[in-house]
């Protein structure tokens, strides 16, 4: 093992260096082409722009697009965080109570399963406008918290278990001292895929609301540019939104390596 | 309840048990006859072992004198225990350190919060509780890993920990199930001493429970034979020889007669059984 270390660890970063490298110039080899193809064939803008446009309209339309990426991040924001919390505490009331698990657990998959954008339109008559965003942001995040949380809740080593029983401990201590610490890797887990979910429900949400005629998100702009066959600007948009998505779900992988990192299997495999 | 007119004479010896069982059985919700009936008296501060083949009900017999799992008949008695345990009541005892199979440790948090946990769980003051589980910690040998992850030890310190931890509430009785039976035999053989050491030490009551004859012998005063399931008592077999034990009992004439008698006594349990 310590004779094979150095091989393995040269080439391990050279595998990892490839990792970075390779998709960059994926990304770059399909600009280039794009811009390439866009002026050879004299694509016009409103068809398909070319890259160099896309920036330049993110560079000249800052001002309404920074101000539309952060009414989405906001929204996406106050739905992860319900989502987060909601599915955390239906969790643990699930995991106190069978008979509530039972009676609930069936909703929250209809919730699941029901797609957001036919509920969006809903929610937007019964509730105020950037509620029913939030609203809809919610529904889509908080099943994978709920699901992930429960099954962290119910991974609980079967000897702790019998140890907390064995020193009386009470339910108080076995949730705060066991359960939680032992269900934290799960509910990172989900929180994860919270963080993309609520992003998508949020976008969802603002779309269905444009085409009533309101709201100043980033999917609006679209929408709106959309109409007015303003496309470098839908481009300029989506490269924001997706942007969002992948600083999302980097800072949340982050956090979950920064908190595992001492102990969990999943964290300690990128370090060794 | 199964005892009637116990003798004042019954009654004073019965003081000196630290553990004791009466017919206790244990049955399954399928049906499964686990265990007994059984009976079983151990004196405070001795070391038996409990020696059966798999599946004989040994844990179950622990996991019952823990307070973990509620025998479905007879009476129970531990030390410490007011009054005694009911059948189908679970009753955990504080008197109790139990050091299970795997080290089952805690892998979120350091050695020595793993060690402070039944005391954390029994709300002692924070300062005190870790000062005993530093002494405990020295105990077993590892006073410098206080600070270190369980994934940072080896399987037998994992043990050590585990066995620490057992100790920190300072229990009138250790219950051990089958603990060094997943570690090479060189770490067995030096925590099997290292244990007698301890034991010597501190005189807890021990029942440990394992599958081997040798480590059986080695270290009980006593090794209690078990049937195959339902488990009964086949032999109850005294080890006596000079104390304190060490590596030249292991290599004498007495102790491999001792294996040999055990081994006998063994066999019937694996009768019928396939030599898998």
């Amino acid at each position: 093992m310590s004779a094979q270390a150095p091989i393995i660890a040269g080439s391990s970063r050279a595998q990892r260096a490839m990792r970075f490298v390779l998709p960059v110039v994926v990304f770059a080899a399909g600009l280039v082409a794009w811009e390439l193809v866009v002026r050879l064939k004299g694509i016009p803008p409103y068809v398909l722009p070319a890259p160099s446009v896309i920036v330049l309209t993110l560079i000249r339309d800052w001002a309404v697009l920074s101000q539309s990426l952060a009414t989405t991040l906001l929204t996406t924001l106050e739905g992860f965080l319900a989502a987060s919390i909601g599915g955390i505490a239906l969790a643990l009331l699930f995991n106190q109570s069978k008979w509530v698990e039972y009676s609930l657990f069936p909703y929250a998959v209809v919730l699941q399963v029901t797609p957001v954008i036919a509920i969006a339109p809903l929610l937007l008559i019964y509730l105020e406008q950037q509620t029913a965003v939030v609203v809809c942001a919610f529904i889509v995040a908080f099943f994978p918290v709920l699901s992930n949380t429960t099954l962290g809740l119910n991974s609980v080593d079967r000897n702790l278990a019998g140890l907390f029983q064995l020193y009386g401990a009470s339910p108080q201590q076995t949730l705060r001292f066991l359960k939680l610490p032992a269900a934290l890797p799960y509910i990172l887990g989900g929180l994860r895929i919270a963080g993309g979910l609520s992003l998508i429900g949020a976008v969802v949400a603002e779309i269905a609301a444009g085409t009533a005629g309101a709201g100043s998100g980033l999917a609006y702009r679209i929408a709106e540019s959309g109409y007015r066959l303003n496309i470098p600007r839908m481009f300029a948009a989506l490269l924001l939104l997706s942007l969002a998505g992948i600083v999302i779900y980097g800072v949340l992988a982050l956090v979950s390596h920064l908190v595992l990192r001492r102990w969990h299997e999943s964290a300690l495999g990128k370090e060794n | 309840m199964v005892e009637r007119n116990i003798s004042p004479a019954v009654e004073a010896s019965l003081t000196a048990l630290a553990v004791s069982l009466r017919g206790v059985t244990k049955a399954y919700d399928n049906g499964v006859t686990a265990l007994g009936p059984f009976d079983l008296a151990v004196r405070k501060g001795e070391f038996i072992s409990l020696l059966g083949p798999s599946g004989c009900g040994k844990s179950t017999a622990l996991r019952i004198i823990a307070g973990l799992s509620a025998p479905s008949t007879g009476t129970v008695r531990v030390a410490r225990h007011e009054g005694s345990v009911q059948p189908g009541h679970v009753q955990p005892g504080h008197g109790i350190g139990f050091v299970f199979q795997e080290p089952t440790l805690m892998p979120w948090t350091s050695v020595r919060e793993n060690v402070r946990l039944p005391l954390r769980l029994a709300r002692v003051p924070k300062a005190d509780a870790r000062a005993r589980a530093d002494q405990a910690l020295a105990s077993v040998g590892l006073a410098d890993f206080a600070d270190a992850y369980p994934r940072e030890l080896s399987g037998g310190m994992k043990m050590r920990v585990s066995l620490a931890r057992a100790l920190v509430t300072d229990p009138e009785i250790l219950l051990m199930d089958e603990p060094f039976a997943a570690l090479d035999e060189i770490t067995r053989f030096r925590l099997n001493n290292d244990l007698l050491a301890l034991w010597r030490r501190l005189r807890k009551t021990v029942i440990f429970v394992t599958h081997s004859v040798f480590e059986s012998v080695y270290l009980s005063q006593r090794v209690v034979v078990m049937t195959a399931r339902p488990g009964r008592i086949q032999a109850d077999i005294r080890i006596e020889t000079v104390e304190p034990r060490g590596e030249e009992f292991r290599t004498s004439a007495a102790y491999s007669d001792y294996c040999r008698r055990v081994s006998a006594a063994l066999a019937p349990s694996y009768s019928g059984q396939s030599t898998l």
